[in-house]
């Protein structure tokens, strides 16, 4: 069945040209982003029928995520199924609900094809890493070349990785101009541009490659590979959701964001969600402008919601591998 | 309830609240509650209500302490006194380690009751009051600890009467109580009306540790128990409160021998600069102001925000300002809880209205608004011009004032155009700024990049009518502690004044001389246009000009015009002092001849040139400290100026006892309006060609002879005069105390002593107050 969230119920961001001006002069003052991150999950707390709903709409965002050099076809074929059926029935059927399915399911551009034909007629979108994933050093043809082919295998969502190199020398040009040829290449599918945030060295450097990114044509800004030895942090986060606010404040378009790398709890599922609705509102929780990149998340939200329903602690054994 | 379907199409956050069943089953169990005194509750008696603003519904019965109550209390504690003072610092810190670690294990318990009695946030109660309270005994159980070390010499008061606000109650009792028995004293501590209910667990915690008998006793009861605490035999009062209230004590405990603190009332900057975080400011804001419903004496009550990014700002904040919460303070989801009590809400009502009257334009978002209880939304009050009474008083509410300014400069102005001086926020990006203004406001702390930062190793407290003393750290010890004793040495009464001729006395022969008064770096005839006459040994001296009230505002003025005295390097004020010296040891013999000439000793000569050697060392080495408070913040201790302070001499040592008062207040930075010896002038009034010579600049020194209680007090009721010392008789010391309640200014007086030996750290420090600067740092 259809997921429940029409995805990119908004208009499509088409990007700007190239303006220093909206970020060459952005102030972000670390130790008061880490003051705000850290309070923001102090502030709000979901309870009972509310954790559920909010552990629920966290699946609903899940890219779940197989990025390992030994996946094969049978092991995305068993994340797929999971992808369709991310919780027990007897789960779901407590919750009152009917159907619960993750937002998408994210691989590597040779198994996207294993992933679209487990998926078929499930409406989860395919997520594919491009552009020489993790680090992105290949030449440009030849990482246009793998979202081309990505886009072909029936990827409908292509996450990119920038250049490193443009954001630490400066280049914001060179950064644009990848990007901007990148969207290209994608066509219909969206583009989810990875900046890898843990390699940018400081949370400015976050901004203004989120920025960028936007202003290339960015559907998504997501923050890290997973890859990186520092992945999804609030702090970073709350810096990006800022980027894409003051983004949507000069342009009007809603641009998604994708933390990634670094949630593996369900208290991390809600701390996240908090940051997205106390910084840009109620749309920023669904699935069209909110995934988050993870593998293990989903197991323990499953736990958590096992108890909810009946009152006992779970066990992982009882639940299906991703 | 909602389906788990239904909320997913909300997204809401549903109610998350606080169980508070053990703490209504303790008030049921234990109320009406008595007080506690001498290790005991005592029967209730006289009771009132102590209500939960959120509900209006009653918590528990209090018991109005009389002052047969608080007598009790202070006799209880005087008896406990000499014991726990005499035990080993090790072992109060033991007792105070307990403390902490009972409050950790009932942390729970005393976030819940002061939520209930106060209306705060559980957030806040839970996250902030009570690990600040816990941090605050852990960190004096070291004091207790270390007091022989670090406090040498030094003696506890004795008893002190603690009187505590509302708005921080349990964190207030631990920042007086933690200090006070670290140092060896025992207290009486009377909670405010609206709050006593952690005061109450707080004592059964006490007796849970079993802290001796005596050591701590509450007294409950409104302003009136708290009149009969600060009149009762105590030996220090210490108080948070309001600047008016403030003043009262400060003149009900003048002549008295009771040390005093006050930590009063603030209208404190935020500073927002173009080149800020606008979104940390933001944030900023709402920790500044809708933290604790704005309750809070140094919130940032007063937005200062540059022109160049007013508007941004303004979005920004009032866009965050409709993402508050209010409601419920028991729910973990509540950003502002209840006003504490009804009287507190009119107050608030009455002040913001006022401040729209006069032209300020009131943003409050479409909160949904309980239909209940004691609430106010949060707001912001735009175009509140300094004119706008809602720019200088204190509303103590969720509202600040949002006003622009152009320049650093203009910042500056606007940001200390209040007669207090608690806090500042200061934000930019731009460190050099930052610390630039952080040197120029006139504040006890300044946060730059953050706001409302506390730490039990950092000092705390207020400049200008926001209070003396600071709590916290080494300075917050000090404060409860006796500096050991110097002994006294009585002066003879000054000789009377005679404006009109004095023929039996005839003037040596020789060329005239006419000493002038000292004012801005010119001699200038006194205002009264009288002199009267100096006389030693039945002989006449001379004739001093009669200084009066007008010379001291004069005085006063040349004084501020010197302000660059405070930003000279110490280095560059040891010059001039030295200088000093110098010039007045080629000059020894002269001065030694007057000496002896006026019946005194010789010798001052000699030791007031060897004060100003001492105190030119002195000038570039009273360091201040870098406090272990929190890490990535770097918290600076600054001795600071006062600014101009004014200075009444003995009368006993004409030369020295000048000497010493002067000369440790300039070396600070502080410009002097100085009355001297006022039977003997002439010493003093011969130190102007030495200060003409040595490069001391205009208005350093400024000398207004005449009678000393006088022009002191003048000087203690001029509003501009930021401290006072003064030295004479009982009366003089009193009528000093009392009259410096106007604006608040730190008095220091002093009985005559053996000025050959009266000098040190003590004048340093009574020459300087401290300014705490919270620097966050990380990339």
């Amino acid at each position: 069945m259809p997921p429940t969230d029409t995805p990119h119920s908004h208009p499509r961001n088409p990007g700007t040209s190239l303006d220093l001006a909206w970020f060459d002069k952005i102030a972000v003052n670390t130790p008061a982003a880490a003051a705000r991150a850290a309070t923001l999950a102090t502030r709000r707390s979901v309870k009972k029928e509310w954790q559920a709903a909010w552990l629920v709409n966290a699946i609903k965002c899940i890219d779940l995520t197989t990025l390992a050099g030994d996946d094969t076809e049978a092991r995305v074929a068993r994340l797929c199924a999971k992808a369709r059926r991310p919780l027990a029935d007897h789960i779901v059927e407590g919750l009152g609900l009917e159907a619960v399915q993750t937002g998408a399911v994210c691989v590597y551009p040779t198994m996207v094809g294993a992933a679209v034909r487990a998926l078929e007629g499930s409406g989860i979108p395919v997520a594919s890493v491009a552009t020489g994933f993790p680090a992105g050093l290949m030449p440009l043809n030849l990482r246009l070349a793998e979202i081309l082919y990505a886009t072909e295998q029936g990827a409908a969502e292509i996450d990119i990785v920038i250049s490193r190199a443009h954001v630490l020398q400066g280049d914001w040009a060179a950064l644009y101009d990848e990007i901007a040829a990148m969207r290209e290449a994608c066509g219909d599918a969206h583009l989810k541009a990875i900046l890898a945030t843990g390699e940018l060295g400081s949370l400015r450097n976050v901004y203004k490659a989120s920025m960028v990114a936007m202003q290339a044509g960015a559907d998504f800004i997501k923050t890290s590979t997973g890859k990186e030895s520092v992945n999804a942090t609030l702090p970073v986060s709350l810096t990006m959701v800022r980027a894409l606010r003051d983004y949507g404040a000069q342009t009007g378009f809603k641009i998604g964001f994708k933390p990634a790398g670094g949630l593996k709890t369900a208290k991390d599922a809600i701390a996240w969600q908090v940051l997205m609705k106390e910084e840009l509102g109620r749309d920023w929780l669904r699935p069209d402008l909110f995934r988050v990149g993870a593998s293990s998340l989903l197991g323990d939200i499953e736990r958590q919601l096992e108890h909810h329903v009946t009152g006992r602690y779970a066990s992982s054994s009882r639940h299906a591998l991703a | 309830m909602p389906t788990v379907k239904e909320i997913l199409d909300s997204m809401d956050y549903g109610p998350a609240p606080e169980a508070a069943g053990e703490v209504t089953a303790w008030l049921a169990e234990r109320g009406p509650f008595g007080h506690f005194i001498d290790g005991s509750f005592t029967a209730p008696d006289d009771t009132f209500a102590t209500d939960n603003p959120a509900t209006g519904d009653t918590l528990a019965q209090i018991s109005q302490g009389s002052a047969q109550d608080v007598e009790l209390a202070v006799k209880a504690a005087r008896k406990a006194a000499p014991k726990w003072a005499g035990l080993a610092g090790h072992e109060r810190a033991k007792y105070l380690y307990a403390i902490a670690r009972h409050i950790q294990k009932r942390a729970r318990f005393l976030a819940v009751l002061e939520v209930l009695d106060n209306g705060k946030p559980i957030r806040e109660a839970r996250d902030i009051d009570v690990p600040l309270a816990i941090r605050h005994f852990y960190h004096h159980a070291g004091w207790a600890e270390l007091l022989a070390d670090e406090f040498p010499g030094h003696t506890p008061h004795g008893v002190c009467g603690q009187i505590i606000p509302w708005n921080f109650p349990l964190l207030m009792l631990a920042w007086k109580i933690a200090p006070a028995l670290a140092a060896g004293n025992t207290v009486v501590l009377k909670p405010a009306e609206y709050t006593p209910l952690t005061a109450l667990a707080f004592a059964e915690i006490c007796a849970e540790v079993g802290l001796p008998k005596g050591v701590v006793n509450i007294v409950t009861g409104d302003g009136a128990t708290g009149a009969a605490l600060v009149e009762s035999d105590v030996d220090k009062i210490a108080f948070t409160g309001s600047t008016d209230v403030g003043r009262t004590i400060r003149r009900a405990t003048a002549g008295t021998q009771k040390a005093l603190t006050l930590e009063l009332g603030g209208k404190s900057p935020f500073i927002v600069f173009p080149d800020a975080d606008l979104d940390a400011a933001v944030e900023g804001v709402v920790d500044a102001i809708w933290f604790n419903q704005g309750e809070v004496c140094c919130a940032g009550s007063r937005i200062l925000v540059s022109e160049a990014v007013a508007r941004d700002f303004t979005d920004r904040l009032t866009t965050r300002l409709g993402k508050l919460r209010v409601g419920d303070p028991l729910d973990k989801c509540t950003d502002l809880g209840a006003i504490v009590h009804p009287t507190q809400l009119a107050r608030i009502r009455e002040l913001v209205s006022a401040g729209e009257a006069a032209g300020a334009t009131l943003i409050q978002p479409e909160t949904q608004m309980p239909a209940k209880g004691c609430y106010f939304a949060p707001g912001l009050l735009i175009g509140a011009e300094p004119a706008n009474p809602a720019s200088t008083e204190e509303i103590f509410g969720p509202v600040a004032t949002l006003t622009t300014f152009r320049t650093p400069a203009e910042a500056v102005q606007l940001a200390n155009n209040t007669r207090y001086g608690l806090s500042a926020s200061i934000w930019s990006e731009n460190i050099t700024l930052a610390l630039d203004i952080a040197a120029q406001v006139k504040a006890g702390v300044v946060w730059i990049n953050c706001t409302n930062q506390f730490d039990a190793a950092a000092g705390f407290g207020g400049m200008r009518e926001s209070g003396f003393g600071r709590e916290g750290g080494r300075e917050g010890m000090a404060a409860y502690l006796r500096a050991p004793e110097v002994k006294s040495k009585p002066e003879a009464p000054a000789s009377d004044f005679k404006a009109m001729p004095s023929p039996a006395t005839p003037a040596s022969s020789g060329i005239d001389r006419t000493p002038k008064l000292y004012i801005g770096g010119k001699q200038t005839r006194p205002d009264s246009g009288h002199s009267y006459t100096i006389t030693a040994k039945g002989r006449e001296l001379g004739l001093a000009p009669l200084g009066s009230r007008k010379d001291i505002r004069n005085a006063v003025e040349a004084a501020h015009k010197a302000g660059a005295w405070g930003k000279q390097t110490g280095h560059n004020r040891a010059q001039v002092l030295y200088y000093i010296a110098e010039n007045l040891a080629a000059r020894q013999a002269e001065f030694e001849a007057h000496l002896k000439d006026a019946g005194h000793d010789p010798k001052e000569a000699a030791a007031t040139v060897a004060r100003a050697f001492y105190y030119a060392a002195w000038a570039d080495k009273f360091d201040g400290a870098v406090k272990s408070t929190q890490s990535a913040k770097v918290t600076l201790a600054m001795h600071e100026p006062w600014g101009v302070m004014g200075v009444a001499c003995p009368d006993a040592s004409p030369l020295l006892g000048f000497a010493s008062m002067v000369l440790p207040a300039i070396a600070m930075g502080n410009r002097v309006v100085a009355v001297p010896a006022q039977s003997m002038p002439l010493l003093a009034t011969e130190l102007y060609q030495v200060f003409d010579t040595s490069d001391l600049p205009r208005g350093v020194v400024n000398i207004v002879t005449g009678p000393r209680n006088e022009l002191a007090k003048t000087l203690a009721q001029h509003d501009d005069v930021a401290a006072m010392w003064y030295c004479g008789d009982a009366d003089g010391r009193k009528m000093v105390a009392c009259e410096s309640a106007g604006n608040l200014k730190a008095t220091w007086t002093l009985e005559n002593r053996d000025w050959m030996n009266a000098q040190g750290r003590d004048f340093l420090r009574h020459a300087t107050q401290i300014k705490t600067i919270w620097v966050p740092y990380g990339e």
